[in-house]
């Protein structure tokens, strides 16, 4: 993280002189595995309770993910250019305190999304200005701000909450495209199929993973590494106003609280979706397996009525064990090749 | 060269407390009296213990936010071994605290140490562990004031000369780290670790032990605090002082403690959680809403890192080979 990585003068990452030895192997089908977990989740799912197979049992899972999975993705590029935004979850509830404060003022749907879109670009350009301009560790950045953006929350709302959302701006959290397809899921599959061809198929993708691998090396190459970090930032405030937006239409009210502790589920998601969190590495097909899988255990956890905090520690461990299983697996292949 | 900036930084935060604490005081002349200084002092005596754990951990480059939910664990596992043996010595509960804060700070170590995981995401993950851990232990239940015995919650409060028991315990830390960061070998080590991690190797330091030395002594504060704050607040459950983390990572990074590593004083880190403390007990005086809180804290922070980079940057790029040396 960005902690370790201040100093520029710790050693490049080793280069291979090939490609493909066995570990790489092993290490390039992670998304392989991360979708036998999820297969296997879903099958242990449906036998652990009878309620789990039902169609619209099965799109009300989707909610679990949605959602946070719209801000994984951006904060997949966040993480592989090697920045990190601990401030999504508070962007949520500024962009969604400005929506309720501008419902008072009488603004319509359109309105409403305009608000939430533009508090999220706002945001994302503050994290990424600091970031960027003053050159700032984006983890601490992003730590301030957390406080900041949720505070001002706070400050506005008190212990009070906003309701009174029109009727039609529950079609973002509420509404269904076609039977059991709801409008998030939709939302969520355009964005994937976005994100993927962003990293995966364009320039700015490619200079994505150089900056991650060797930033200075992507500057001597003519990358505008501000620039891009900078649109980065910009993006993952924008998702975390999608997400707002969302949120806030399923809710239908807001509270400061909302959306807390999301900023690690969406980092956890990340990394399990093989995002390397020291930068440089990861794809988007990874992150919505896993999107899949966080929501599914989640879903099966809520049908077997095991309580909130239990997952949470759940996620906790699958944070760290995710990381360090393939450190325990790397050294002991090192070990066994003597 | 070094030296002189961190004085000045010092100096700069001390000002700043003293025109906050004569600004508060021009209208409220009662805040800056003796008695309410003492109490300000001890309701930041917590805040001051973390503070000085996270310097060490910060120093090592390493940050831990996992600190409030071992304290959090630590103050219920204490309260729910009080309920049961109500006649456990104070002595014992301490040591209790100390090694079960001191155990969680070894798990985080011991990851970071052994398996190179991120410390960001370590304790990311040991801190909401810890939180579940908590309710799985209490059954998401309350321990209130009636079920503690009297000296259990006696012992913060009791006073010694003229301040409790708690503000003594922030003061020897303080005196303890004094020593332990400039008098020691493991202090000098954690400058050397953060400061450059390769030539601390060369000079025979193990880099991933001393981080791990630092978690743990981070952990013990944390632990110790646990008691301290069940205690003194005379309740215990799974989400007391939620967030804390982040004021303490605050104080240090407002105290000029680098987050990039080898840069801190334990001034600067007790002067940042001063500032922090009588802010946030001058909001209801000067008739501010307490939801100010989270936002000043946050604002604190981003001013405070953006000051130190500024600082910083006067010294140099490393690409220049003469500026090397001011590194």
């Amino acid at each position: 993280m960005s902690v370790s990585r201040a100093d520029e003068t710790a050693p490049v990452r080793q280069v291979p002189d090939r490609l493909r030895s066995p570990l790489q192997r092993l290490l390039a089908s992670w998304e392989i595995l991360l979708l036998g977990v999820a297969v296997a989740v879903f099958i242990l799912n449906s036998f652990a309770s009878p309620y789990f197979l039902d169609p619209w049992n099965l799109s009300d899972a989707t909610f679990n993910f949605t959602e946070k999975a719209l801000i994984a993705f951006a904060m997949a590029l966040l993480i592989v250019s090697g920045e990190i935004d601990l401030s999504v979850a508070s962007i949520i509830a500024l962009a969604s305190t400005a929506m309720g404060f501008a419902v008072q003022l009488g603004a319509d749907t359109p309105m409403l999304v305009l608000v939430g879109l533009g508090v999220g670009l706002l945001c994302g350009a503050f994290n990424g200005a600091l970031v960027t301009g003053l050159g700032l560790p984006s983890i601490v950045v992003t730590i301030g701000t957390m406080s900041l953006f949720r505070g001002i929350s706070y400050i506005v709302l008190g212990d009070k909450a906003y309701t009174g959302y029109p009727a039609d701006f529950a079609f973002f959290g509420q509404g269904y495209v076609w039977w059991v397809i709801s409008f998030e899921f939709v939302l969520f599959a355009l964005m994937a199929v976005a994100f993927g061809v962003l990293l995966h198929k364009t320039n700015f993708g490619r200079a994505v993973y150089v900056i991650g691998n060797n930033p200075v090396g992507a500057l001597f190459s003519g990358i505008r590494v501000p620039r891009v970090k900078f649109a980065l930032f910009l993006l993952t405030g924008v998702m975390s106003g999608v997400a707002a937006i969302c949120l806030t239409s399923r809710l239908g009210a807001t509270r400061p609280s909302i959306a807390f502790g999301w900023e690690l589920e969406v980092v956890t998601m990340v990394v399990l979706g093989g995002v390397n969190i020291l930068g440089g590495s990861g794809t988007i097909p990874g992150v919505v397996i896993a999107a899949f899988v966080m929501g599914m255990v989640t879903f099966g956890f809520g049908l077997l009525n095991v309580p909130g905090i239990v997952m949470s520690i759940f996620i906790g461990l699958l944070l760290i064990g995710v990381i360090a299983l393939p450190r325990i697996a790397r050294r002991m292949l090192a070990a066994r090749r003597g | 060269m070094t030296k002189s900036f961190l004085k000045s930084r010092e100096l700069v935060l001390g000002a700043a407390i003293l025109a906050l604490l004569l600004a508060i005081a021009s209208r409220f002349p009662a805040f800056i009296g003796p008695s309410n200084l003492a109490n300000v002092f001890n309701d930041t005596a917590p805040l001051i213990i973390l503070a000085l754990g996270q310097m060490a951990v910060i120093l090592t480059r390493c940050i831990d936010l996992s600190v409030a939910a071992n304290l959090a664990l630590t103050g219920m596992v204490v309260a729910m071994l009080n309920t049961v043996y109500p006649g456990l010595p104070i002595p014992v509960i301490l040591a209790i605290s100390i090694l079960l804060g001191a155990i969680m700070g070894l798990a985080n170590g011991l990851l970071v140490w052994k398996l190179d995981i991120p410390p960001i995401v370590v304790t990311l993950g040991t801190m909401t562990i810890f939180r579940g851990i908590i309710f799985l232990i209490s059954d998401g239940a309350w321990i209130n004031a009636h079920e503690m015995s009297d000296s259990f919650k006696a012992f913060p409060r009791a006073a010694v000369l003229g301040l409790p028991v708690l503000s003594w315990i922030a003061i020897l830390a303080v005196l303890g780290f004094t020593v332990l960061i400039g008098r020691t070998a493991l202090g000098r080590a954690f400058y050397a670790v953060g400061g450059n991690p390769h030539a601390a190797v060369y000079t025979g330091i193990n880099v991933g032990r001393t981080q791990c030395a630092a978690f743990v002594l981070s952990g013990a504060l944390a632990g110790l605090t646990g008691y301290l704050w069940v205690a003194r607040y005379a309740v215990a459950y799974v989400d007391i002082a939620g967030g804390f983390e982040l004021e303490v990572v605050a104080a240090c990074v407002i105290g000029g403690i680098s987050i990039a590593g080898g840069i801190g004083s334990v001034g600067g880190a007790l002067l940042g959680a001063l500032f922090l403390g009588i802010v946030k007990n001058a909001l209801p005086v000067i008739n501010i809403s307490p939801f100010w809180q989270l936002a000043i804290s946050g604002s604190a922070i981003i001013i405070a890192v953006a000051f130190n980079a500024t600082s910083n940057r006067s010294r140099g790029r490393v690409i220049l080979k003469k500026a090397e040396h001011a590194q």
